[in-house]
């Protein structure tokens, strides 16, 4: 009996001609975009989406065209990190604008779509939903890049979520893995995290940009930064205190 | 996924698509040589794994609309998430050639829930104004509905 790749017939569903087209809308909404750099870590709490937001306003208030696209679908912070009122998103056939926000940062965000304080929740069979939750989150994460008319932009920021799910997600959306620039605190938990992290981002070929060592001072001791800069042979882009400076962000949006 | 006719062997051509609107999923296939006709009977967690994909079995009759599967799949999404800016308005048929909407059929738009009623809206004009349908009704929503598969919208 013939097997799956003996059929070369035609066939009407055309799935993998549907996925085929889904990358191609995102690759052609992307082809406007000079970068697309993932924010990661690997290590929750460690301040991505905090560095995300301001990296991308210093970037602006440089002159560069910049996005940001939350990718925490499940805990989204974007918004009110960029100072981002609620309006109705406006559609058109071609696909949804995204919001302006401090500085002039276009940004989406699942936050924006949600009722106010519910989580993410899917309509479908409750049992065994693990089975097509994932899915659904990818599903979600290439309309975000591909359905938002984020026009010419330097530099799309992707904040990513603790864990790597969202960036193999991104790396198979996008066909190709995007650069990364990694945000570590300086104790050695953290550094433990990130560096499995960081080794998957090597591993599946994403270009590493550098370091941000967050929340520098006496709380969190350790020399995470530099071990890691070291191991990778990256350098590190910026040791931000508790609160940094305007002068901080730009220096790391210069460097970046 | 592909079917394959033991006898003639043969692969089977898609035929068929009902979503009977409890979750599951019936699709049918046909033997091109012998016309033997098989269903694909779907349970909604296997549905689901599908609808999660963001493709259609059976082909794509209407093009993907933004943002499509979350705001078709999202259950907690806000009523004002989204604005349609370039969407027909009104009873009246517009100078654009956009079709007008009936009384019973905006009443049954309205209990759409908001958060994917504009995609749904759109789907609808569209489909009326390929046709060259001046009013969408009920029974053109009806029967919008079995010819792009849009069971539940």
């Amino acid at each position: 009996m013939r097997t799956y790749h003996d059929l070369k017939d035609a066939d009407r569903s055309g799935l993998p001609q549907q996925i085929g087209a889904q990358r191609r809308r995102v690759a052609e909404r992307l082809a406007q975009v000079g970068r697309v750099i993932a924010v990661m870590s690997g290590k929750g709490g460690v301040g991505k989406s905090y560095v995300t937001a301001h990296l991308a306003r210093a970037l602006a208030r440089s002159g560069k065209a910049v996005g940001v696209l939350d990718a925490d679908l499940n805990g989204p912070t974007i918004p009110r990190l960029l100072e981002v009122p609620h309006a109705p998103r406006t559609t058109h056939a071609d696909g949804v604008e995204p919001a302006t926000g401090a500085d002039g940062v276009k940004c989406i965000s699942m936050a924006m779509l949600l009722e106010d304080g519910a989580p993410l929740a899917f309509r479908g069979p409750s049992a065994e939903s693990f089975v097509w939750r994932g899915a659904m989150e990818a599903s979600a994460l290439r309309e975000l890049l591909g359905d938002v008319t984020w026009g010419a932009l330097d530099t799309l920021l992707l904040d990513l979520p603790p864990g790597m799910q969202r960036y193999a997600e991104l790396c198979d959306i996008l066909g190709a893995p995007p650069a990364v620039l990694t945000v570590t605190i300086p104790t050695a938990e953290s550094g433990d995290a990130v560096r499995r992290a960081m080794r998957a981002a090597v591993e599946r070929g994403s270009k590493l940009l550098g370091i941000v060592e967050n929340m520098v001072g006496d709380e969190f001791p350790g020399s995470a930064g530099d071990d890691l800069a070291g191991e990778f042979g990256v350098p590190i882009l910026a040791r931000l205190p508790w609160r940094p400076t305007p002068d901080a962000w730009a220096g790391l949006a210069g460097r970046l | 996924m592909k079917f394959l006719c033991v006898d003639c062997d043969k692969q089977m051509a898609f035929e068929e698509r009902q979503l009977p609107g409890d979750g599951t999923l019936a699709a049918t296939f046909k033997c091109p040589t012998c016309g033997r006709v098989v269903a694909m009977l779907t349970n909604p967690m296997e549905t689901q794994l599908v609808s999660s994909l963001g493709v259609e079995i059976g082909g794509r009759t209407v093009p993907a609309q933004p943002l499509e599967t979350v705001r078709k799949m999202v259950a907690t999404g806000r009523e004002d998430a989204f604005d349609e800016g370039s969407e027909p308005r009104g009873h009246a048929a517009g100078s654009n050639g956009a079709p007008a909407w009936s009384a019973d059929a905006q009443e049954r738009l309205a209990r759409v829930p908001n958060f994917v009623r504009g995609m749904v809206k759109r789907i609808y004009a569209d489909y009326a104004k390929e046709r060259g349908i001046a009013e969408i009704t009920p029974a053109v929503m009806d029967t919008a509905r079995a010819e792009l598969g849009l069971e539940g919208m």
